[in-house]
C-alpha cells in the first residue's frame, strides 16, 4: 500500500507538470525581463504616445480602434467616457475618426518596396513574440554598415527594420556578444529602458485588452468555487456517513 | 393525510410520462439502482470529469460558432473579434481552448486508471474498445479544431499531419489531396475541417459515449480491488459491496467536479495560454504558406506520437509506428494474459512494465515538443522501443506473473 500511495500522486504530478517542465525551445538568446505592469495607466499612456509617434507610420494595430485603445489605457473622464479631444489632439495625426481602427499611414505596396517585407501588424505581437522578446529586441540595435539601414539586431539578426528609436537611444556598437553605447541619444540608458518598457506595456495590453478584466473576474470565480468545494465536501461526508 | 395537490400533480405527471417513455426506468437503471463498488478511489473521478469537459466543449463550441467565420479570409480575424468585441467572447474561447487540453489530461488519467486496475479485462473488453474509439474521436476533434483559428501553427500543423498520408504507397498522394480538398491546405480544407469538427465528429463522439456508459452499466463497474461485486449479493439481489450511484457517487463526483473546476478555472482566468503549451505563440500570427515557423510542434497532448514518428528514419515506417502506437491500446484486453485485474495483487513485473511505459510516454511527450537533435533522436528511439515493448512483450511477461491472492470481497 505504501508503494501505491507514493506511485499514484507522483505520476499524477508528473502529468500535470508537463506544461511547466518543458522549457522554451526557440533561439538561445538570453532575453531581458520586461517586468511590465498593466495596471500602470501612466506607463500605458506614455507607451501609446510612443507607439503613435514612432511606430504607427509603418505598423498598424488593426484589431484595435482608437476609442477602444483610449478606453483601455485610461484616457477617460470620471464617468468612464473617452476624452475624445485629448485622443484627437495627441494620438491621431491624420483625419481618422475616433471609431476607426489604428492603421499604418504607409501604403502596403510602398512598404514592401522599401523594406522588402511589409511591416507586420502589431495587434498580437506581444502574444506571438512575447513581451521579453520585444523589450530585448528594441534595445538590441547596433551599428552595422553592411546592412541597408546601417543597423543590425542582436535578438533578431538581419531584421528588416531600421532603428526607429535611434534619436532616443543613440547608437550602440557590438563588442563580441554584448553592446556598448557609442553615440548617446536624447535619453539616458535608464530612461530609454523605461520608455521601451512603456511601449511594451502598451503592446501587451493591446495584445489582449481583456486580460485585466479576466483576472479580476477570475478572483471571484475561484472564491466561489472554493466555497462550493467546501460545501460539496461537507455534503459528500454527510451522505457517506452510513457507508462502511 | 392526503398528499398535497402539488405532490399529486407531480406524481401524476411522472406516471403520465412513464406510461409513454421509460423515464423512471432509465433513472433507476443508471443512477438510483445502479450499484457501484463502494471503494472507488481518486482515479475513479476522471470518467465523470470527462463528461463534464465534453459538456463544456459542446456548449462553448456552439457559442463560438455563432461568431466564428470558417473562411481563410475571415477565420483569424473572427477569433480575435470573439476575443475583443463579443461580450465575454474571450471567456467562451478560453473555456473551449483550455477545455481541449484538460480533455486530454482527464482522458489520459482515465485510461491510466484502466491500466492500473485492469478495467479492460473480461467482461469489460467492449467498454475498453468503445473508450478507445472515443479517444480516436477526441484526437480527430483536437486535430480538426486546431486548424480553425487559422494561425500559422494551425496551418503548418495541418500541413505536416495531412502530408503524412502521402507516405502510403500508390494512393497516398491522392489521399492527401482528397483529405485537403485541394493541392495545399487552403480555405477549402478549413471549410471541411469546420464541418467535420462541429457536426460529424461530435455526433460520433456523443453516440460512442452513450454506448460506453451503456456497456459499463450492463457489466458493472470495476474497482481498485479488481473483484466482481456481483458475485456476492443480498437476498434482494443487491451487491453486498455496492452502493447506489445516486446519491452516493453523485455527491462524491460533485465534489470531484468542484475541485476540477477550481483547477480548470485557475488556468482559464490566470494562464489560458499556459506559457505557450495550451495556445502556441506562433498561432497568434495568421496562417502564412510562405513563412514556416522555426519549429513546428503539435500541441502537448499529441507530442508522444509525434516523437515516435520522428524517431524512425523511414517516413512510411514512421507513420505506421505512429498509428500503431495508438492501435496497440485496442489489443490490450487480449495482450494481457494475467487473470488478476488490479495492480494491488499483480506481480512486480507488471508494476515495472507499467512504470517504464509511463516514463517512456512522458519522455516521448517531452521530445515531441522540442526540436530534434542526433542525441535526442536516439533517446526517442530507445523510448519508442520501451513504449512498444510494453505491448509486444505483454503476452509473455503477464503469463508467468507472480500474483498475490485476490480477496473474495472488497477489503474496504
Amino acid at each position: 500500500m505504501v508503494k501505491k500511495a507514493l506511485l499514484v500522486p507522483s505520476i499524477l504530478l508528473f502529468i500535470l507538470l508537463i506544461p511547466f517542465t518543458l522549457g522554451a525551445s526557440e533561439e538561445n538568446i538570453k532575453l531581458d525581463k520586461a517586468n511590465i505592469d498593466l495596471t500602470d495607466q501612466a506607463s500605458l499612456q506614455r507607451g501609446a504616445k510612443l507607439f503613435m509617434n514612432y511606430c504607427s507610420g509603418c505598423h498598424s494595430l488593426r484589431m484595435v480602434r482608437y476609442e477602444g485603445m483610449a478606453q483601455d489605457v485610461g484616457i477617460v473622464d470620471a464617468k468612464g467616457q473617452v476624452l475624445e479631444k485629448i485622443v484627437k489632439d495627441n494620438l491621431i495625426f491624420g483625419d481618422q475618426k475616433i471609431s476607426d481602427p489604428i492603421l499604418a499611414v504607409m501604403p502596403k505596396a510602398d512598404a514592401t518596396n522599401w523594406f522588402g517585407v511589409p511591416p507586420p501588424d502589431l495587434s498580437l505581437v506581444s502574444r506571438s513574440r512575447g513581451v521579453d522578446w520585444l523589450y530585448s529586441y528594441l534595445r538590441s540595435f547596433y551599428q552595422d554598415a553592411t546592412k541597408p539601414w546601417g543597423v543590425n539586431n542582436l535578438v533578431f539578426p538581419d531584421a528588416a527594420m531600421p532603428h526607429v528609436l535611434l534619436s532616443l537611444q543613440g547608437l550602440q556598437v557590438r563588442v563580441n556578444d554584448h553592446l556598448e553605447l557609442k553615440i548617446p541619444g536624447s535619453l539616458t540608458t535608464q530612461e530609454y529602458d523605461m520608455a521601451v518598457r512603456d511601449l511594451v506595456n502598451f503592446l501587451a495590453l493591446m495584445g489582449e485588452p481583456t486580460q485585466l478584466k479576466r483576472e479580476r473576474l477570475g478572483v471571484w470565480v475561484l472564491l466561489f468555487l472554493g466555497i462550493f468545494c467546501l460545501f460539496a465536501w461537507l455534503l459528500k461526508r454527510e451522505y457517506w456517513k452510513d457507508v462502511h | 393525510m392526503g398528499m398535497s395537490w402539488a405532490t399529486r400533480a407531480l406524481t401524476g405527471s411522472l406516471k403520465w410520462i412513464d406510461d409513454r417513455f421509460p423515464l423512471t426506468k432509465l433513472w433507476n437503471e443508471h443512477l438510483a439502482e445502479y450499484y457501484a463498488p463502494k471503494n472507488f478511489n481518486f482515479w475513479y473521478y476522471f470518467g465523470s470529469l470527462a463528461l463534464v469537459v465534453l459538456a463544456n466543449q459542446i456548449i462553448t463550441g456552439i457559442w463560438l460558432t455563432m461568431s466564428y467565420t470558417p473562411t481563410a479570409e475571415g477565420a483569424f480575424d473572427s477569433v480575435e473579434y470573439i476575443m475583443r468585441d463579443v461580450p465575454y467572447g474571450w471567456l467562451i474561447r478560453y473555456l473551449h481552448s483550455t477545455g481541449a487540453s484538460f480533455f486530454f489530461i482527464v482522458v489520459y488519467l482515465h485510461m491510466f486508471r484502466g491500466l492500473l486496475y485492469g478495467s479492460y479485462k473480461k467482461p469489460r473488453e467492449l467498454i475498453w474498445l468503445l473508450g478507445m474509439l472515443i479517444f480516436l474521436c477526441l484526437m480527430a476533434e483536437a486535430f480538426l479544431g486546431y486548424l480553425l483559428p487559422w494561425g500559422n501553427m494551425s496551418f503548418w500543423g495541418a500541413q505536416v499531419i495531412t502530408s503524412l498520408f502521402g507516405a502510403i504507397p500508390y494512393f497516398g498522394e491522392g489521399l492527401v489531396e482528397w483529405l485537403r480538398g485541394d493541392y495545399n491546405i487552403t480555405g477549402v480544407t478549413l471549410n471541411r475541417f469546420f464541418a467535420l469538427h462541429v457536426v460529424f465528429v461530435p455526433l460520433l463522439f456523443i453516440g460512442l459515449v452513450i454506448f460506453h456508459i451503456m456497456a459499463l452499466h450492463e457489466v458493472g463497474s470495476n474497482n481498485p480491488d479488481g473483484v466482481e461485486i456481483k458475485k456476492h449479493k443480498d437476498k434482494n439481489g443487491r451487491p453486498l459491496d455496492g452502493i447506489p450511484f445516486q446519491p452516493y457517487y453523485t455527491v462524491k463526483d460533485m465534489f470531484g467536479v468542484a475541485v476540477f473546476l477550481l483547477i480548470f478555472c485557475a488556468v482559464v482566468f490566470f494562464a489560458p495560454d499556459m506559457g505557450g503549451y495550451f495556445l502556441e505563440h506562433p498561432n497568434f500570427e495568421p496562417a502564412d504558406p510562405l513563412k514556416t515557423p522555426t519549429h513546428i510542434a503539435p500541441v502537448w497532448y499529441m507530442t508522444p506520437y509525434y516523437a515516435i514518428l520522428r524517431a524512425i528514419p523511414n517516413k512510411l515506417l514512421g507513420v505506421i509506428a505512429m498509428f500503431s502506437s495508438i492501435a496497440f491500446f485496442f489489443l490490450l484486453p487480449w495482450l494481457d494474459r494475467c487473470p488478476v485485474k488490479s495492480i494491488r495483487y499483480r506481480g512486480d513485473i507488471y508494476k515495472i512494465a507499467l512504470s517504464l511505459f509511463v516514463i517512456s510516454f512522458l519522455v516521448l511527450g517531452y521530445l515531441g515538443s522540442v526540436p530534434p537533435s542526433p542525441i535526442l533522436t536516439i533517446v526517442a528511439q530507445f523510448s519508442s522501443l520501451v513504449y512498444f515493448s510494453f505491448f509486444l512483450l505483454m503476452p509473455f511477461y503477464t503469463r508467468s506473473e507472480k500474483t498475490k491472492p485476490v480477496p473474495e470481497r472488497i477489503r474496504g
